[in-house]
């Protein structure tokens, strides 16, 4: 039958791991998951209002799904549960990095990992990654990037405001950058909490 | 027998297709369907817009009522799209509470607005703090055949270039707001946006403006939002396979070239319609 464990971790950066020129925190928040695997997610968890909480819903949903190898669980089920603690900008990559430590805590099988990486660009062109909410009010646009493991694909974005095409392939590499320090990141904290136990 | 093959194996048969570099309705990878384009059919709404992408058909109206400014922002009206996936125009949808994909395309067409700055949203105010106009806009889909995005953005576009607004005047004494109907301008409309969707297959082909059954059968999918100076208003890309920067380098050339082709498009339609 169906097994369900309810796995729930905090994960908190010990070291000054960032993603970021600012040494800003790669605070990851609160996250539970239920472990019923499925090939495709029995759709997205119902529990925030609003339509552009549905629009993120759908973006970390698809996400997931291009990673998780669904195929090697028929008729199963994932339900990710995401609850913000504190929001201090750049929610929607930290939904993303949270979905992931998730993912892998509860042993789902994924072709790749994935971290969410946001790009802010202030008016005169300057790129500040990982903004904070003042910051990216502030700024002319905001990009968020979703990269995977192997190669540093792009799996998703979404982008507020207007910009250049260079300014875009600018950002795509400072993300493809950023994400090293969170994949180690993840490695660390993976590494720190196994060879405890 | 090709019936039969598509049927239990529509990957393997659309493979077939694109390993020649077409596919099977005989456009090329990178050809959209045709577009048609009409303006201003709807009599009762203030702008009106119906667009076909091959078969896939959006229709647009524009209604324009009168509403009190937010008070975070007393100079600004409002521009509230709505998009509306019925059973009408798919097998796919029920009736009732809009759908998920519903209310993504929503937020999707509202993301656009805000982020290419179509329409100044100080211009929608008449009276600062107490009157603005609010402009309700209706995208229904008649029949889903792929790429809804590109199709509702375009039909957007198109019915705000043919929104008519009345005169507003405040009359000091009684307070009331005074509509002249018989004087009635064109909306500013300050640039262009035009949405460019892609499929991506097998994690390295991309194809253009994807119909529904491509939709179902690609792995991921991609929409570019241009304006006329080459800049990006969004890139919407909700997960699915990964794309490397060159890939994105010429999906934006595509997006390019896509936006000259329908501006050229509009332009041709406003032209014919001007002797009104």
């Amino acid at each position: 039958m169906e097994e369900s464990m309810q796995i729930e971790t905090k994960v908190r950066a010990e070291s000054g791991t960032e993603s970021g020129p600012r040494g800003a925190s790669c605070t990851l928040r609160h996250f539970a998951c239920e472990q019923n695997l499925l090939s495709r997610p029995d759709g997205s968890a119902s529990f925030l209002q609003g339509v552009a909480e549905k629009s993120r819903e759908r973006l970390i949903r698809n996400t997931c799904e291009a990673v998780v190898l669904g195929a090697l669980h028929p008729r199963t089920s994932i339900t990710v549960v995401l609850q913000v603690i504190s929001d201090a900008g750049s929610l929607l990559a930290c939904c993303l990095n949270a979905a992931c430590m998730a993912l892998v805590d509860a042993g789902v099988p994924m072709r790749a990992l994935f971290c969410g990486v946001t790009c802010a660009l202030d008016s005169d062109g300057t790129l500040m990654l990982d903004p904070t909410a003042k910051q990216e009010k502030e700024a002319r646009a905001v990009l968020t990037f979703a990269l995977d493991s192997v190669e540093r694909k792009l799996l998703m974005s979404t982008t507020k405001g207007l910009y250049s095409d260079t300014e875009l392939q600018q950002c795509l590499a400072a993300a493809q950058a950023a994400s090293q320090h969170v994949f180690r990141f993840y490695r660390e904290s993976l590494q720190r909490r196994y060879s405890k136990s | 027998m090709a019936a039969g093959f598509k049927t239990v194996e529509p990957l393997e048969y659309y493979r077939r297709f694109l390993k020649e570099n077409c596919r099977p309705d005989g456009r090329e990878l990178g050809e959209f369907r045709t577009t048609t384009v009409n303006v201003g059919s709807i009599g009762t709404a203030d702008g009106s817009s119906l667009v076909k992408l091959g078969n896939t058909t959006v229709i647009c109206g524009i209604k324009a009522e009168f509403g009190a400014p937010p008070t975070d922002a007393p100079d600004k009206g409002y521009i509230v799209p709505n998009v509306d996936l019925s059973p009408l125009c798919s097998w796919r949808f029920r009736s009732g509470p809009p759908g998920e994909e519903a209310q993504v395309a929503s937020q999707f067409i509202a993301d656009v607005i805000e982020n290419s700055q179509i329409i100044q949203k100080e211009d929608l105010c008449i009276s600062p703090g107490k009157l603005a106009w609010v402009l309700y806009c209706d995208l229904i889909c008649l029949n889903h055949d792929g790429n809804i995005l590109d199709a509702c953005t375009f039909a957007l576009l198109a019915a705000l270039k043919n929104v008519q607004l009345p005169e507003v005047n405040i009359n000091e004494e009684t307070a009331l707001a005074e509509v002249n109907l018989k004087k009635k301008s064109y909306l500013n409309i300050r640039t262009h946006p035009v949405a460019t969707s892609f499929a991506v297959f097998d994690d390295t082909l991309l194809i253009v403006d994807p119909t529904e059954e491509e939709e179902h059968l690609a792995t991921g999918t991609l929409t570019v939002v241009t304006d006329e100076e080459g800049k990006l208003c969004c890139l919407h890309k909700p997960g699915g396979s990964g794309l490397t920067g060159a890939k994105l380098q010429d999906c934006m050339s595509r997006a390019v070239t896509r936006h000259k082709e329908v501006k050229k498009l509009m332009d041709e339609v406003f032209k014919s319609m001007k002797p009104k």
